[in-house]
């Protein structure tokens, strides 16, 4: 039973915590990305497409990926080139996302996918209990914390981190510096694309490998509160991306375990949840203050 | 080669005008290549997406019909955005607007006389708007993103519907269907022959709220002040306009606004409740409330240009034997274009070379 829980802990926390790990990076470099809805469900739906096209779940994730970076460039143009409203951009992404995403996804309604094969190691996946936990999750799962240790590691630690910090912290200083500010948010951006279309991906070539349309379901506005949550701590948002999914499952325990409460309010814990967590979070300023990027949603023009 | 944008000294009036205008015409452009793209004519494809709908009196009914409830909402929404309050919670407003305005005709059926009609009305209001208060309440005391919890606050509010309407509130008579009891005579909004369109109370309703809020926000101290504290908050208040009262205002407003329009368009298109009310206006205002500059009159004009995108979903699946999703995606490009034609407004873009550009730096 514990096992079970844990299991189905780790697949709803995975897709939230691979958009958020994307999200992180690219406030950090002081750019406010609204849309992680829309490029995580157009990951789905190029996830799922790839995958009962070619027959490969691998190359169905490659194609979510690639169409989050795709949408994402479509937000990085208008914000950081033409300086549009970040926020309003990030809502046009999200909007444009969950229309297109169902419209190329309307051929697919009803159709079986193939399921991302999990590791098998013989031996290992087979021992009680840790096996399966440990040895037994498919790719997605172990890049997911891939990514929350590289991000660490590529944020505090090498230096092209500290210029896209400082690029964040303060892109007036970063240029004068001869940085270009531009171009690392364009990167960053990107990054943010590939990880909200990987966590896409994994809803449906991983988690139910199915296409419904907004499959997504409000988990890219959930990754975004991960990151305040976080306070931007790549390690943070695995423990807030965890504490999420459990709160998912407990839903379909309790609903199995015929607790008398309708499911539309168990169904509504998660958002409730991320509301609780976002005011208990913004109670305790001053370390929200101290990691905030400074320039995050500040349009940046360079000058000569 | 790369685009450079050059500031401009002051904003370009002549742009401000043109800049919708030029997002539309890049609109029709794009839906054009993806007709072209789909193996249809690019021509036939805007003419039955953007303008067969409206040639007919019943298209333009259809067009007032859908336009209404966008344009209210996104009025309400305009306050907000020009105040610096992210409200993009509207579709739950509108949704439990239409849920505590609903009450009279679903908990007391005997109650029928005149006096229905408005209380529904001002229920919905006071429903929508004490709902938008609980992220604006949020901001001003937590300080907590009113981005997220507004719209973390939709699923709920969505949810909170259909556990109604499958719960406590479904119709006996229902067959078991998730629906509520037909609202009575007094409870629904009829419409009414003008000049061959059937309109109801709604329309003449969002012409009297554009007219108002035109006025408010050109010519009274409360429109000074929404657009003070929307561009600087510290001068506005050394003007002695408070931020927190602000937000409460453009928050219980746009929320009144949301739960107006969702009521009413329960009350003369469904005439009960269900478990989805509304396709999605709520959000499709956002579109509205940018497209229209954050203007009233803009948002009107805006209301009627999005809402006939809806229309042309239809017909384009009719008569092109296409999806009407392409609706949601012309929407979502549209705003895109919005975004970007803006930045016409503040900056010249320029076309730099590579030579140019490097001896612009030197």
């Amino acid at each position: 039973m514990l096992e079970a829980i844990i299991l189905t802990i780790i697949t709803a926390a995975t897709p939230l915590l691979l958009a958020a790990v994307g999200e992180l990076v690219v406030e950090k470099s002081g750019v406010l990305n609204l849309g992680v809805e829309g490029m995580m469900v157009m990951g789905a739906v190029a996830g799922f497409a790839v995958t009962v096209s070619t027959g490969s779940p691998l190359l169905g994730i490659v194609g979510g990926a690639v169409a989050g970076v795709i949408v994402s460039l479509l937000f990085a143009f208008v914000t950081l080139t033409l300086v549009a409203n970040q926020v309003a951009s990030g809502l046009a992404l999200t909007l444009f996302g969950l229309g297109l995403s169902g419209l190329m996804g309307e051929s697919f309604v009803g159709q079986p996918g193939i399921k991302l094969a999990s590791l098998d190691i013989p031996g290992l996946t087979t021992l009680p209990f840790v096996g399966k936990v440990l040895f037994g999750q498919d790719i997605l799962v172990y890049l997911s914390f891939a990514a929350v240790f590289g991000v660490s590691w590529f944020l505090n630690r090498t230096r092209a981190g500290l210029i896209l910090r400082a690029v964040g912290d303060n892109h007036a200083s970063a240029h004068a510096l001869g940085y270009s500010v531009i171009g690392v948010r364009y990167l960053a951006v990107m990054f943010g694309g590939a990880m909200a279309g990987l966590g896409g991906a994994y809803l449906s070539v991983a988690y139910t490998p199915l296409w419904v349309e907004n499959m997504t379901a409000g988990r890219g506005w959930i990754a975004l509160a991960l990151v305040v949550f976080a306070s931007w701590m790549p390690w943070r948002a695995a423990i807030g991306a965890y504490l999420f999914g459990a709160v998912t499952v407990l839903q379909f325990h309790a609903q199995a375990l015929g607790i008398g409460f309708p499911s539309q309010f168990l169904a509504m814990l998660p958002y409730l949840a991320t509301v609780i967590v976002l005011v208990a979070i913004s109670g305790n300023r001053r370390a929200t203050l101290f990691n905030t990027p400074s320039s995050l949603g500040k349009p940046f023009v360079p000058d000569r | 080669m790369r685009l450079e944008l050059v500031k401009r000294s002051e904003k370009s009036r002549l742009m401000s005008v043109l800049s919708p205008v030029v997002a539309v015409a890049l609109t029709v452009v794009f839906a054009g290549i993806v007709f072209a793209a789909q193996g249809h004519s690019p021509l036939a494809g805007i003419w039955y997406f953007f303008l067969e709908p409206i040639t007919s009196l019943w298209g333009v009914e259809q067009l007032i019909t859908k336009a209404t409830p966008l344009i209210i909402i996104a009025l309400g929404l305009s306050v907000c955005y020009l105040s610096n309050n992210w409200n993009i919670g509207a579709e739950g407003q509108l949704t439990i607007g239409a849920i505590v305005g609903s009450i009279p005709p679903i908990l007391f059926p005997d109650f029928v006389n005149p006096l229905v009609l408005p209380l529904m009305l001002i229920l919905a209001m006071v429903g929508g708007a004490l709902f938008a208060l609980i992220p604006a309440k949020l901001k001003t005391t937590f300080g907590t993103n009113e981005i997220l919890t507004s719209l973390m606050l939709v699923y709920c509010s969505n949810l909170f519907l259909d556990w109604m309407v499958r719960g406590p509130w479904r119709s006996p008579q229902g067959y078991n269907f998730p629906i509520t009891i037909d609202f009575h005579e007094w409870a629904v909004l009829n419409a009414v022959d003008v000049g061959g369109i059937y309109l109801n109370l709604s329309a003449p309703i969002a012409l009297v709220l554009v007219a108002v809020l035109a006025v408010v926000m050109r010519s009274t101290l409360k429109g000074f002040e929404i657009r003070v504290l929307g561009q600087s908050p510290r001068a506005g208040s050394f003007a002695g306009f408070s931020n927190r009262r602000m937000t409460y205002f453009a928050f219980a407003l746009s929320g009144a606004l949301a739960g107006l329009a969702g009521m009413m368009v329960v009350m003369s298109e469904i005439g009960k409740l269900q478990p989805v009310i509304s396709p999605g206006y709520g959000f499709t205002a956002i579109i509205v409330a940018f497209l229209g500059r954050l203007n009233p009159v803009g948002i009107l004009i805006a209301g009627l240009v999005i809402a006939s995108s809806y229309l042309g979903g239809e017909a384009i699946q009719t008569s092109l034997q296409m999806s009407s999703k392409l609706a949601t995606v012309i929407q979502g490009v549209l705003l895109f274009f919005v975004l970007a034609a803006d930045t016409l407004i503040l900056y010249k873009v320029r076309l730099v070379t590579g030579r140019e550009g490097e001896g612009a730096h030197a």
